[in-house]
């Protein structure tokens, strides 16, 4: 069975077309990479899976249900969660305000104008939970615009994981990191995947991080999807090599 | 303990509420006179409820005076024609600018930055042009007068805020703490917290499943209800509801307490609608020209202390 299927999507900005045509099928449970060169559409495909913006032709669908033009709170409603490529956080808040509303929300109480002691307890446990599974309880109290670079990511997949998603779309979690702070997002990538289970769907520059991390690769080339399979599959494509993966940094 | 109003020391409230209480017996010995005070209060509440969406949910309007206007003359028509009850005129006045706040609101959440502020401004000066042309009703250019603030029938006892301007003062000091708890309560909670989720980063907000229109109209509609509140009471001090309280020259001046003040600090625009209210009283006594002095003022302020006067007290007693 799919968990999310995206049935041939289009998009055009004007004569541009950034995304032409691409099926993929992502299984539950399965992480599915998304490579391929700058400008190749990837991140305008993750923003129509997400409801940035919807498709200009075709259909995505999400356990069995169209999709293709609800709005984001509803997608976030039936488990979507998604992170950028460049870390979109809430800055002037500490990490702890930061994960502490994306627990609200998922808790149903972000139009409650009051918080009794009972949900107060839930949510500072569930806020804890999710600093200390992140590793950020050292830096729990600060803002979060002051942390590190993968501090930051940490703190906005943190936020997404408040959500309590079943389905994780991660655009280049490790974006502009040096080797440590890489190693370091890819080893929760991959505590979320193999421990956790969540379907994960991810852009990534790093190919060591995707042929580590990836179930399954999706290759996109000026928009139109180039290969579709796993990573021993890929790594042998020959167009992929030709197009691609020859001259990779 | 939690949200970013946590940052916010009780010691503030405290000092503020020790001055406000006390206001009425060291004014004389430094100028002042419980009119100036209420003022103070009046401008600090509509600058309050105005930071409500600019501080604390991050989105520009410069037609607040629409508002406060509306609650002015709410007040003031409901005492001149239909009622004697002082409360009954501030609720009516509050439900006037709140509700067509709320309406005009569902209009334009969707307008961002420039073009919000623009709408904005656009409907409050249609405000202001009815007031002013319909003659026979708000009393035109010269106002709406012929009504006076009515005494507060307690049942056992009534209280005189009528020639009493001390006990009127504590009148509208005791709205203006139920208001400011209303919205510090308001901003502490979960809702609260999405505004601040909306200020710092609509895009993450948005993503997080927030349904960001919604909450900015809530937001806009909270501030228009606090805002027309504050007008309310303004049309109570002078006896008196003005055009000019629904013109756009005092939109900005709303603006600029609350800049000057400190957006970021929830009492910062009382702060800073005291200063503008008691240079207003003191410089346009000696020139005309009063506003350019207050205009330096907000100049140097803005430059050398972004995040206003309470904003670098705060900055200063951290370091
Ligand atoms: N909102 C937009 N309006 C117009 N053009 C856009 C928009 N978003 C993306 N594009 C264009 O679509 C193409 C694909 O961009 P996209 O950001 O999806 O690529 P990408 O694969 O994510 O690239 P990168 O690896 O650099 O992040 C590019 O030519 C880009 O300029
Ligand atoms: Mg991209």
């Amino acid at each position: 069975m799919s968990f999310l299927e995206i049935r041939n999507v289009t998009k055009k900005f004007g004569s541009l077309v950034a995304v032409s045509g691409v099926s993929v099928t992502v299984a539950p449970g399965e992480l599915r990479a998304v490579i391929g060169p700058n400008g190749a559409g990837k991140t305008t495909f993750f923003n129509m899976i997400s409801g940035f913006f919807p498709p200009t032709s075709g259909d995505i669908l999400l356990n069995g249900e169209f999709i293709t033009r609800l709005p984001v709170p509803d997608r976030v409603a039936r488990g979507m969660a998604r992170t950028f490529q460049i870390t979109e956080i809430f800055p002037e808040l500490s990490v702890r305000e930061n994960v502490r509303i994306a627990v609200e929300v998922a808790e149903g109480m972000s139009r409650h104008f009051w918080c009794g002691a009972a949900a107060r307890a839930r949510v500072d446990a569930r806020v804890n939970e999710i600093v200390t599974q992140s590793e950020l309880m050292p830096q729990a109290g600060r803002l979060v615009g002051e942390l590190s670079h993968g501090d930051q990511r940490a703190a906005e997949i943190a936020m997404a994981l408040s959500l309590k998603p079943k389905l994780l779309l991660l655009d280049e979690p490790t974006a502009g990191m040096g080797e440590q702070e890489t190693h370091q997002v890819a080893g929760l990538i991959r505590r979320l995947h193999r421990n956790s289970g969540y379907t994960i769907m991810l852009v990534e520059h790093d190919m060591r991080v995707v042929f580590n991390l990836a179930d399954r690769i999706t290759v996109l080339d000026q928009g139109r999807m180039l290969a579709d399979g796993t990573p021993a599959e890929i790594a042998a494509n020959a167009t992929v090599q030709a197009a691609y993966l020859g001259n990779a940094e | 303990m939690s949200g970013a109003l946590a940052r916010e020391r009780p010691t503030t409230a405290i000092v503020i509420f020790a001055l406000l209480l006390t206001a009425p017996f060291w004014l004389p010995y430094v100028g002042g006179y419980d009119a100036l005070a209420t003022r103070v209060l009046v401008f600090g509440l509509a600058a309050m409820g105005f930071n409500m969406l600019l501080g604390f949910t991050g989105v520009m309007s410069f037609g607040h005076a629409a508002y406060f206007g509306l609650g002015a003359y709410g007040a003031g028509l409901m005492l001149r024609y239909v009622t004697s009850s002082t409360m009954l005129a501030v609720v009516s006045g509050t439900l006037l600018g709140g509700l067509a706040g709320s309406l005009f609101g569902t209009l334009i959440v969707r307008r961002r930055g420039v073009y919000f502020a623009m709408v904005t401004i656009a409907f409050g000066q249609i405000c202001y042009y009815i007031a002013y042309s319909w003659n026979s009703f708000t009393g035109g250019f010269d106002g709406l007068r012929g009504f006076s603030r009515q005494p507060i029938d307690l049942g056992f006892t009534s209280i005189d805020i009528q020639g009493n301007g001390t006990a009127f003062y504590y009148f509208v000091l005791l709205i203006f703490a139920l208001a400011a708890a209303a919205m510090g309560l308001i901003l502490r909670s979960p809702f609260g917290r999405t505004l601040l989720a909306i200020r710092e980063n609509e895009r993450r907000a948005r993503f997080l499943g927030i349904p960001i229109e919604r909450h900015i109209w809530m937001s806009f509609s909270i501030s228009c209800f606090f805002t027309a509140l504050a007008g309310a009471l303004y049309a109570l001090l002078n006896n008196f509801a003005d055009p000019l309280g629904l013109h756009y020259t005092l939109s900005g001046e709303i603006v600029i307490m609350t800049v000057m003040g400190g957006m970021r600090a929830f009492w910062g625009p009382l702060i800073g609608a005291a200063v503008f209210v008691v240079l207003e009283d003191t410089i346009s006594s000696m020139t005309v020209n009063w506003m350019s002095f207050v205009g330096i003022i907000f100049i140097l302020v803005v430059l050398f202390f972004p995040r206003g006067l309470l904003g670098m007290l705060k900055r200063r007693d951290a370091a």
